[in-house]
């Protein structure tokens, strides 16, 4: 274990985490600046719209933090990131989700706003950067809106990976930043890279999630939202997190055009970004330049090959993406036709609305609701819950198991059978027209046994706490698979359970989104024998 | 540079590690065996493409397209020419370096072009070491022997002994011992307590010490006076015996062997009667290098040179330190692994010479912005000897017109000497560099800025065209 270069990484990545307090000040001030008569009173500084206090509290604290842990590890044997091994790696990323749910919490923790307790302000933090989206806060509609700004922006950060981040931007991460990225990656195969570079396929990543936020936050405007919310909701959307500035979520707004928006790019995010980056680069092939790291550079006559056509191509030759396509297509078929003879809407029309936007909204994960789904009747609300446990594709924003991981396991079901047929025949399990190696399909069972331990485990705690079994139950999976709103007491939010709960909740949301084995491995006494 | 690798053998691996160190290469290996391109993967940041390497389609996913140069570096010479020919014909990839090995190919003139088979460098290995021990044989008592400027210029490295005249004196006087010849000292490495070496820039009054390891530089004829001023000239090598009948070890009996009394002993027995059919004088014995009785029947102790060239480089360094223990006056031992080298080389190991290090360096050459003709990697890596082309007019180049001493060089690097036409010109302070001169310069320090520095310096600013 090496401690300095650890301790370094940690404290360079907490000082400029707390440059993401920033933003949220100038939030602050700007919509503050209506509740004062003249800039010049000291106290509008300090409060702004009610909470810029609490960031700047937050800001200096995190970066004095930061600065603790890096200034005595900042030469010497702690400067080469090369001596960063494979463990020193997962002691990183858990580490610094660990210290980056803390640091979060703070600007909840230090408003007195809410009043929120220290449990609250964590279990907000982490649900915001795991992508979760469950909320301890009600009353949103009433809030300053830094601090809901600041949620938003927590769960942007949180989507891509706010390690995948730091990878791009740092360049002082190095080869080490490779063991950094593997870990914080969803999905079974981590070393595929789209670029030779570990950051130059960070960046890639940051700028595809860059664009479709921004194209997101115009669709959101054109449907009708305000700035505001337009920019808040595309952070939540295109991050699978499901945290909104409203109570009642989406279904605030009542439109179908601001339900479509959300619909559509729900599945963007939730598809694997390796594929928009090929389509990205097909698209943007034909242009004269070309977007390398964060520079552009010409790019020479004869290598434009413009193939608009093979663009989405990619996509459907995916057999994720493809799985991922159709499993939502018939739960939504489903849900549509159950509501439609449940008669839980008048006419179809709504129903073909509320269903498939739940469909989807918890099918990825998001956790966005326009309608209270756990009201629904029959196995509705149940069958939605477990297919947050699919989640999204690999190598995207949303949470759950992964498409890919259930493609597999049903494939390999496949093969058993075919086997009680041809006892000895050699049948490989194949995704697209490669076979998948024996590695990885071992890996996948091992992943899917170890979750659902985890997920008994956990609920069983949460029971002995005192919750009953639904609520335990959707508590544990909408924490663990990052989706968000749960059934019964957790339906809206979970201000009402109690503090031990919400304790393992925030564990389970750090499980789901680091795919606990990233966590896992730091209990084994394995790890931490020399 | 976006380098695309085709191959993950030994080259092609350890040509990844050193060319994805530096941070403006991407590099992206293909190569048959997951298991290998895994493990790469796990140790370097490059990007990996499992799949045939001249399949069109994997060139394709390994990003081709925007592939600056191309290395084929398969087992195979026809794999290497095909992806090579695809390569150019989809994607107009600028630069195209090969692996031939099989003379038949090599051998025949205008087969290599845009028109036929569009290969800009060939590589091959096996011939470049075996001209580089060559080299060590043909000159006793040198650690190195590199050329420039197609044999004008040579670069050799040699340990100082007792017994040279130069050694315990001042660099200054080499003037008042050699007057007809120029030569230039470019570095000296001096052995610390560790038994690492240290880097000392040589100056006027630098005192040459024993033990030190010494590179100059000198006019091909003058290469032996001025290693006379280093250590007792030896005896020329008569006897030689080659451990390993491989294409390096047959090729190198080839060479030797009108020359000097060569045995070579080769394991295998269907191996060692084939080599013998094709070579003339030499001796072939078709037993164990690593036997004790095989080297002391065959006269070791009178042995001038013993060579080691089998493919496995721990029977290489086995065979070698028993060899030396049995009297054998000097051994040559072929090591892969870097840390291996350096470990030899402080036991009894004369010289350890490194296959990879040499065939880098003839990749290198491309890589390099710049006109650069040759590019010899030494030390490991630490150290570079390269020659390049200054061009431009006075008023482009930051090199052109000015005389040596008013070069601004980055700290560790040295103009050694000039190539002007057929004139060989030892780099003194006042000489003028003119366009069109090959200028070589030894590099002590290779970080990347160091090099971009001196690339810098010899390209010429852009013209408005």
């Amino acid at each position: 274990m090496n401690l300095l270069p650890i301790m370094r990484i940690l404290g360079v990545l907490l000082m400029a985490f707390s440059l993401s307090m920033l933003p949220p000040i100038g939030v602050s001030w700007y919509y503050g600046a209506e509740l004062y008569a003249s800039t010049s009173d000291p106290d509008f500084w300090i409060k702004g719209d009610g909470a810029a206090y609490a960031f700047l509290i937050a800001f200096f604290t995190t970066l004095t933090i930061g600065a603790l842990m890096w200034y005595p590890a900042r030469g010497g044997q702690g400067k080469r990131t090369k001596d960063l091994k494979i463990r020193d790696g997962f002691v990183v990323v858990a580490g610094f989700w660990f210290v980056l749910g803390m640091a979060g919490s703070a600007p909840l923790y230090a408003s007195n706003v809410m009043a929120m307790s220290f449990t609250d302000a964590v279990f907000e933090s982490m649900s915001g950067l795991t992508t979760t989206g469950a909320t301890v806060i009600t009353g949103l509609d009433a809030l300053p809106r830094s601090l809901l700004y600041y949620r938003q922006q927590l769960q942007w950060f949180g989507g891509m990976g706010i390690i995948v981040l730091a990878v791009a931007v740092l360049p002082m991460l190095g080869i080490g930043g490779m063991q950094l990225y593997r870990a914080e990656t969803p999905g079974p195969v981590k070393d595929t890279k789209l670029t030779p570079r570990i950051t130059e396929t960070a960046k890639a990543l940051w700028i595809i999630y860059a664009t479709i936020t921004t194209a997101c936050f115009l669709s959101y405007m054109a449907a009708g939202m305000e700035p505001f919310d337009a920019v808040g909701h595309a952070f939540s959307t295109v991050a699978i997190g499901g945290f909104s500035t409203h109570d009642a979520s989406i279904g605030y707004f009542r439109s179908d055009a601001v339900d479509l928006v959300a619909i559509v790019f729900m599945l963007i995010a939730g598809a694997n970004f390796s594929l928009h980056f090929i389509a990205w680069r097909r698209m943007t092939s034909g242009l004269p330049f070309q977007i390398r790291g964060w520079r552009i550079v010409r790019r020479d006559r004869g290598k434009r090959r413009w193939s608009p056509a093979t663009s989405v191509q990619g996509y459907f030759e995916d057999p994720e993406f493809r799985a991922y396509l159709t499993g939502l297509s018939i739960l939504s078929l489903i849900v549509i036709g159950f509501l439609h003879f449940d008669e839980a809407y008048d006419g179809l029309y709504l129903a073909v609305m509320r269903g498939l936007f739940q469909v989807v909204s918890i099918g990825t994960t998001t956790g966005f609701t326009t309608a209270d789904f756990s009201a629904w009747h029959g196995a509705l609300p149940v069958l939605l819950l477990f297919s947050s446990f699919v989640g999204g594709c690999a190598g995207s924003t949303g949470g759950g198991m992964k498409v890919i991981r259930w493609l597999l396991i049903y494939k390999q079901g496949n093969r058993e059978l075919l086997r009680l047929l041809h006892p000895s025949a050699e049948i490989p399990v194949k995704l697209g027209d490669r076979p998948v190696p024996a590695r990885v399909i071992d890996a996948v069972w091992g992943f899917f046994s170890a979750y659902v331990i985890v997920f008994g485990l956990m609920m069983t705690i949460l029971m002995f706490t005192g919750l009953d079994q639904i609520t335990a139950f959707s508590a544990v999976a909408a924490s663990l698979n990052n989706l968000g709103p749960g059934l019964g007491q957790v339906a809206a939010n979970y201000a009402s359970i109690n503090d031990v709960s919400k304790w393992v909740c925030v564990l389970a949301m750090l499980l789901g989104r680091l795919e606990i084995f990233t966590l896992l491995v730091l209990i084994t006494p394995d790890f931490w024998r020399k | 540079m976006n380098i695309l690798i085709l191959g993950a053998g030994q080259v092609g691996s350890s040509a990844a590690y050193d060319l994805s160190r530096s941070a403006a290469n991407e590099v992206t290996v293909v190569d048959l065996d997951d298991d290998r391109l895994r493990e790469m993967r796990d140790r370097l940041d490059i990007r990996t493409v499992q799949g045939h390497a001249s399949h069109p389609q994997v060139l394709e996913q390994a990003g081709a397209a925007d592939a600056d140069i191309i290395i084929a570096l398969t087992d195979s010479d026809e794999t290497n020419m095909v992806a090579c020919q695809i390569a150019y014909t989809l994607y107009r990839t600028p630069t195209k370096i090969a692996r031939i090995r099989a003379l038949e190919y090599t051998a025949v003139s205008d087969l290599f072009s845009p028109d036929s088979i569009p290969v800009d460098e060939i590589i091959a290995p096996e011939q470049l070491v075996t001209e580089h021990i060559e080299q060590l044989i043909h000159y006793p008592g040198a650690l190195q022997v590199l050329s420039f400027a197609d044999g004008k210029v040579r670069l050799a490295g040699v340990v100082a002994r007792r017994g040279g005249l130069l050694v315990g004196q001042e660099l200054r006087q080499l003037r008042r011992h050699i007057p007809h010849t120029d030569a230039r000292v470019a570095a000296i490495y001096r052995r610390r307590s560790d038994g690492t070496r240290e880097s000392i820039q040589p100056e006027g009054d630098t005192v040459i010490r024993q033990h030190d390891i010494v590179f100059f530089i000198a006019a091909r004829k003058d290469l032996r006076v001025m290693m006379s001023e280093l250590r007792k000239l030896e005896h020329p090598v008569r006897k030689v015996i080659i451990a390993g009948g491989g294409n390096i070890g047959y090729q190198l009996a080839r060479r030797l062997e009108t020359t000097n009394h060569v045995k070579l002993i080769e394991r295998d027995k269907r191996r060692a009667t084939a080599i013998a059919a094709k070579l003339s004088k030499t001796i072939v014995i078709p037993r164990d290098a690593t036997d004790e009785e095989v080297l002391s029947e065959e006269n070791i102790e009178n042995t001038d040179v013993f060579c080691a060239v089998t493919n496995a480089e721990e029977a290489n360094i086995l065979s070698s330190l028993l060899a030396k223990r049995m009297g054998a006056k000097k051994v040559i031992t072929l090591v892969n692994r870097p840390s291996y080298t350096e470990l030899v080389e402080r036991q009894n190991i004369d010289i350890a010479v490194s296959p990879q290090q040499i065939t880098l360096g003839k990749l290198l050459t491309k890589v390099r912005r710049g006109d650069v003709v040759k590019v010899h990697s030494l030390r490991r890596g630490a150290a570079e000897a390269l020659e390049t082309i200054a061009h431009g007019t006075e008023e482009t180049s930051k090199v052109v017109g000015r005389s040596i001493e008013d070069i601004e060089l980055p700290s560790g690097a040295l103009i050694a000497a000039i190539v002007r036409g057929d004139d060989v010109i030892m780099a003194h302070h006042d000489v003028v560099i003119e366009s069109d001169d090959h200028v070589i310069l030894f590099l002590t320090e290779t970080e990347e800025k160091n090099i971009r520095a001196v690339e810098k310096l010899f390209q010429p600013a852009a013209t408005m065209i």
